[in-house]
């Protein structure tokens, strides 16, 4: 499933600064609930791992040993050892581990250049991680929470059934 | 038969528990596996709790140490088996003879697995095994026919194991030397085949070019599916033509032949894929339960779906079903 335009046409105009301490604070609340979440890294941790949705016009750049988030306005040459670019709602369901990355770089859906030591490691952090978004970010949401966490939930299932992909990887999220 | 089922990590491993394995394959997260990736494979601890887990659903845990021990460092792999045993692995998957006699010597109990590593692919160097190490089970390589494993399997004293699904390794296993020669590193001895320290993607106009090492090892056009950068299945310049010269990129999917591979005396069904994630252990595993249990018409149906996930998109039946020569 790709973003429509029309629904990320207004990230051009919200500051940067913004969607950056949104993200931060995201992270944060992730980080938390999954404080393992980066020992797989191993000497990968200071890398930088830039992530770059391809239906947004921003590009994430991650320092997980810094617990380091940043936000920048495409087009942007990009300072990363190791970049994945793919739909943001792939994106997600990676850092989940509810689509298996290979089958969607075999698809031609997921790129991936820079740093594959890196990038497997990251890979295979997430994947081993059980990262719920669901249930981690709605927590932000404070006493609206079960709200938040219907929404995220419907989402994410829009997400899959209206995703063009394979059988396979669609009965996978669950 | 048994359905054995790879686990890269504990998630993935809970997800092929809960699925239906039989058995888990899994390993430590060091040079005593063939599946060596950053970011991969389980510690003493991840491992106990993932037995534990195994143990209370009725699933058993294979324990894989099928690299060769480097000599001088044998203490690491030595280090691993008895780890394992203490931990409670049901089986040892082993490839080298050395590490399978200290096996056999010092744990006498344990359950000794021949891993496709040993590249033991006939009735006298089988036999040869279950002699001397008393080995129970062999993982049979991926470059016989089904009539070649029936013939093999009356000549024999132990169980075979056959890979059904997953990455299809065309080479003699144990004893290929495409990833060393290209990277100076193997599966065999690192556990690492076309490792990602020397594995480089980009960009060319629409084309994907994936290199390894110094070799280009295939261009993509856009829209084409793409594969694993190995040189097995590397698409060169050979005289006047431009092909592959081993194998398309293509996974092995031998499900449709299920009642050959009983008749011929096959034990155990291996699916491959330690290293892809918890998505694709979930998913190919239930569907291969599913079509464990359904009748051979109603298999193709279920399976069909999983091709999507393979590697180039495409399946074969490799090697089992021949025709070439």
């Amino acid at each position: 499933m790709q973003i429509p335009p029309i629904l990320s046409a207004p990230l051009h105009m919200i500051p940067i600064p913004l969607i950056e301490r949104i993200c931060r604070l995201m992270f944060g609340r992730i980080a938390k609930a999954h404080p393992g979440l980066f020992e797989r890294l191993d000497e990968h941790r200071q890398k930088r791992f830039a992530f770059l949705p391809t239906d947004l016009p921003l590009a994430f750049v991650v320092v997980p040993g810094r617990q380091e988030i940043s936000v920048l306005r495409k087009p942007v040459e990009i300072e990363a050892d190791a970049v994945t670019e793919a739909p943001l709602f792939l994106l997600l369901a990676l850092m989940e581990g509810r689509c298996d990355a290979d089958a969607l770089f075999f698809s031609r859906d997921l790129s991936v250049t820079g740093d594959m030591e890196a990038m497997l490691a990251m890979r295979n952090a997430l994947d081993a991680s059980n990262i719920d978004l669901q249930k981690d970010l709605a927590k932000l949401a404070g006493p609206f929470a079960p709200i938040a966490r219907k929404v995220i939930g419907e989402i994410r299932d829009r997400a899959l059934k209206d995703q063009n992909r394979p059988a396979g990887e669609a009965a996978a999220w669950n | 038969m048994e359905l054995i089922c790879p686990a890269g990590t504990p998630a993935a491993f809970h997800e092929a528990v809960d699925a239906g394995a039989d058995a888990v394959y899994c390993g430590f997260r060091d040079e005593t596996n063939a599946r060596n990736f950053p970011g991969l494979n389980f510690s003493r601890d991840e491992l106990r709790e993932a037995i534990a887990y195994a143990k209370r659903k009725g699933t058993q845990t294979f324990v894989a140490l099928n690299t060769f021990m480097r000599a001088g460092a044998e203490e690491i792999w030595y280090k691993g088996a008895a780890d394992a045993v203490a931990l409670g692995a049901d089986a040892l998957i082993l490839a080298d003879f050395g590490l399978m006699a200290h096996v056999a010597e010092k744990y006498p109990q344990q359950r000794l697995h021949v891993s496709v590593q040993a590249s033991a692919s006939n009735p006298d160097a089988i036999n040869f095994l279950v002699d001397a190490f008393t080995a129970q089970r062999v993982v049979l390589p991926r470059t016989l026919t089904i009539a070649d494993i029936a013939r093999i399997g009356k000549n024999i004293r132990c169980e075979m194991e056959v890979f059904v699904f997953g990455g299809l390794c065309v080479m003699a296993e144990g004893r290929c030397s495409l990833s060393s020669y290209a990277t100076g590193k193997s599966p065999n001895m690192n556990g690492v085949c076309s490792p990602a320290s020397h594995v480089r993607y980009r960009k060319d106009g629409g084309e994907l070019v994936s290199e390894l090492g110094e070799f280009t090892i295939n261009r993509f056009p856009a829209g084409e599916a793409a594969g694993y950068p190995t040189l097995c299945k590397g698409r060169f310049d050979i005289a006047d033509s431009n092909g592959y010269a081993f194998e398309d990129p293509v996974s092995l999917d031998v499900m449709g032949e299920l009642e050959a591979l009983k008749a011929a005396g096959v034990k155990a069904l291996k699916i491959e894929g330690r290293q892809r994630g918890k998505a694709y252990v979930a998913e190919v595993v239930s569907t291969m339960k599913a079509a464990l249990n359904s009748p051979p018409d109603r298999r193709a149906p279920l399976l069909a779906r999983l091709r999507t996930m393979s590697e180039g998109q495409k399946t074969t039946s490799g090697a089992y079903e021949k025709r070439w020569r």
